[in-house]
């Protein structure tokens, strides 16, 4: 029973028709709770004692920095599975989600440098968790790269997976060296605000973001999965069908 | 270690559909290759012969249908072919940075054993000039030295063995390949010519060609690639 | 298959892990040896990119001897992965690649095989030659021996990284870039902790913890990188 449920879970088709009606619900919500979380943030939670009003920008910070991270877990284990399983629809949403996840680590870095000049004088901090960054915005584009570089999906999809992989097991030591790095060259002048002390008044908020964030994430890949099964499955009669009658008779017309 | 007789070794094929690239390369194929068979596989250029011949040593991964080795399924069964496995493919398998002699050893045999191989293929006095320096007929030929070395596995799969020979290679190549299956042992193997082979089966896989340009999809089915 | 009078063919495959690992370590060794360009060109490209390190930051000894350590293993770092795309290319396209990947024993040894004699030929060298380039950029006394047993250690997991990179891309045509662009973040680790030893050296403090975490690193590749190489080698191949 639970083999039927997988296996269908794994046909593009499937997952193309179940999750037409999902999307207009997730994106309801992520609009919802970004615009909600958005208004509390900016204009209601309270100044902070030190950095002033210019730390408001870790509620759209940390929501993507989190998700960076958890984006190559998603992209690492769907990978996984495409390669145990030889499950098609799960290479398709590891391909779908690198670039996404390529961009929310590049806004977490680019909110970090921003956030950056106020408060530390400079964009760019060699600072442990940017480095981290960077070095994760490196892994994702290693595999976009190797993504694009194969003429055959089925071999880029392999390939990309095992890399990810390689990535997943990776990333852990590269995060432990780095900390480990920075405590050795680590400025005097740089301290960091601690995060367990935030206030509720500006938790709240932030993790309405989070939230938000995690829904506004969950339909971008749904979308470019659902636009690369398109891209797939185009010889099919199902996709042909959706397509519409109109390209179909016109074809035939023409 | 009791091993069961190698008389008994047979490769039976089911129902078997390669796919590559969202294209069905052919469908519905059947056969049986025992002990003492030799199968001769043909068809147009990209009919899919290479991919079935890389389909049945467990290269490619994409196939639908049943491949079984002595009675046992793919995948389980592809340790104990590939034991059993003797394959030349399109790339020879000769390491160009090696001497004839120095390859044949890379596959496990001795200096005289391969020494003798590779006079029976026409390449007496090469045997110690570096592979990269012989011509790509002489390479060809260093692999084909593989089937005349007397450890040779049961089970020959070869792509176009023929290629590159001259017609006493031919015949020398024709004359191992009946002592082979004349001992019992198995062959598969593509050529565009005409082998003289007593009891040689041929597949035409054109004719197991599919019209429709669709993949193999429909409702689950198309689920495990 | 009734009536056979010929001699029934006899086989018994053959399980020869050991002595096949032994005797692709033999004949890789003996590939090596014969390529001897390709043994020297990633030991000049190593002493060259360090020789235009004065010329680009200047002369001065103490800026040098504080760059030293870092550039030392950046350039070194550099020459093994350069060294590295062709790791699997020959073998892959005379079709040897597909034959160890038919070959009964594992995989795994073959890759780890052909990775050992990548080392013995790029990384184990570059080491020897490192004292040279220290003192080139003026490192100081105190540096020499970490420097050396730092890339003794570190070059080893570099070509066991690298190798998965280029079982990846074995089948690409241009290569080179790629192979650079994903394996690079990975090498992190292991120069943080390379430079990590020296500079502690340099500094006076113990670099036994560093060196430690760098053959822990060097274990956890041997098991691991050759099981993903020979994964990618499958993957690659069914091209």
């Amino acid at each position: 029973m639970a083999w039927q449920w997988f296996h269908r879970l794994g046909s593009p088709r499937w997952f193309y028709q179940k999750t037409s009606a999902w999307m207009p619900w997730l994106a309801l919500a992520s609009l919802l709770l970004i615009g909600a979380g958005s208004i509390w943030g900016l204009g209601f939670a309270p100044e902070d004692a030190k950095q002033g009003n210019s730390y408001r920008i870790i509620y759209i910070h940390v929501p993507a920095a989190f998700l960076a991270l958890a984006g190559y877990y998603i992209m690492a284990i769907s990978g996984a599975i495409g390669l145990i399983w030889k499950m098609k629809l799960s290479f398709v949403v590891m391909r779908a989600a690198a670039p996404i996840g390529a961009v929310l680590t590049f806004i977490a870095l680019f909110t970090g440098a921003v956030w950056g000049k106020p408060t530390w004088g400079t964009y760019w901090v060699w600072d442990a968790r940017i480095t981290s960054m960077l070095i994760l915005l490196f892994l994702y584009i290693g595999v976009i790269a190797l993504s694009r570089a194969f003429s055959r999906e089925q071999v880029a999809d392999k390939a990309c997976a095992l890399l990810a992989l390689v990535g997943t097991v990776n990333i852990p030591i590269i995060y432990k060296s780095v900390d480990w790095w920075f405590t050795l060259h680590q400025p005097a002048t740089i301290k960091f605000t601690e995060k367990s002390s935030i206030d509720p008044s500006m938790f709240y908020p932030l993790l309405t973001m989070v939230i938000g964030f995690y829904c506004l994430y969950a339909w971008t890949l749904i979308a470019h999965t659902r636009e690369k099964i398109l891209q797939r499955e185009w010889r099919t009669s199902w996709v042909q069908q959706l397509m519409g009658g109109e390209s179909a008779t016109e074809s035939k017309a023409g | 270690m009791a091993r069961k007789s190698p008389s008994s070794n047979s490769l039976q094929v089911r129902q078997l559909s390669c796919e590559r690239d969202g294209r069905v390369l052919f469908a519905g194929l059947d056969f049986e290759l025992g002990a003492g068979q030799a199968l001769q596989v043909e068809g147009a250029n990209g009919a899919g012969k290479t991919t079935l011949l890389r389909t049945l040593i467990g290269s490619a991964g994409d196939f639908t249908g049943e491949i079984a080795w002595n009675e046992r399924a793919f995948p389980a069964a592809l340790p104990d072919l590939r034991a059993h496995l003797l394959y030349i493919g399109h790339g020879a398998g000769v390491r160009r940075g090696l001497t004839p002699l120095e390859n044949l050893a890379w596959y496990g045999a001795g200096r005289g054993e391969a020494m003798r191989a590779l006079e029976q293929v026409d390449l007496f006095g090469f045997e110690d000039s570096l592979c990269h320096q012989l011509s790509a007929g002489q390479n060809r030929r260093v692999a084909l030295a593989r089937l005349f070395l007397p450890g040779a596995p049961p089970l020959w799969i070869l792509d176009e063995p023929l290629a590159a020979l001259d017609v006493a290679g031919v015949s020398a190549l024709q004359g191992q390949m009946a002592c082979h299956l004349s001992r019992g042992g198995s062959i598969l193997f593509t050529s565009h010519q005409p082998l003289a082979l007593a009891g040689l089966r041929t597949l035409n896989l054109s004719e197991y060609a599919t019209e429709e340009p669709e993949p193999l999809a429909e409702e689950g089915t198309d689920v495990f690639a | 298959m009734s009536s056979l009078e010929q001699p029934v063919l006899d086989y018994t495959p053959r399980a020869r892990n050991v002595a096949g690992f032994v005797a692709l370590l033999r004949s890789e060794l003996l590939l090596a040896l014969r390529r001897s360009a390709d043994i020297a060109n990633p030991l000049l490209f190593f002493v060259t990119v360090l020789a235009l390190l004065p010329l680009g930051v200047g002369p001065e000894p103490d800026l040098l001897a504080r760059l030293a350590p870092g550039m030392i293993w950046v350039v070194a770092l550099l020459a093994t992965l350069l060294s590295q795309e062709s790791l699997f290319r020959g073998d892959f396209e005379d079709g040897s690649l597909e034959q160890l990947a038919l070959a009964p024993q594992p995989l795994y040894f073959a890759v780890l095989a052909k990775v050992s004699v990548h080392w013995l030929v790029t990384g184990l060298p570059l080491a020897l030659l490192s004292p040279l380039l220290g003192m080139m950029l003026n490192l100081p006394s105190g540096g020499y021996l970490s420097l050396f047993l730092s890339l003794l250690l570190g070059t080893a997991s570099l070509s066991l990284i690298g190798a998965v990179g280029a079982a990846l891309t074995v089948g690409l045509r241009r290569a080179g870039l790629l192979l650079a662009l994903i394996v690079m973040p990975l090498y992190v680790p292991v120069l943080i902790f390379g430079t990590g030893a020296v500079q502690a050296a340099v500094d006076g403090y113990a670099y036994g913890p560093q060196l430690a975490i760098l053959a822990a690193l060097l274990a956890g590749g041997t098991a691991l990188a050759p099981l993903a190489a020979a994964g990618a080698i499958r993957i690659s191949l069914d091209n």
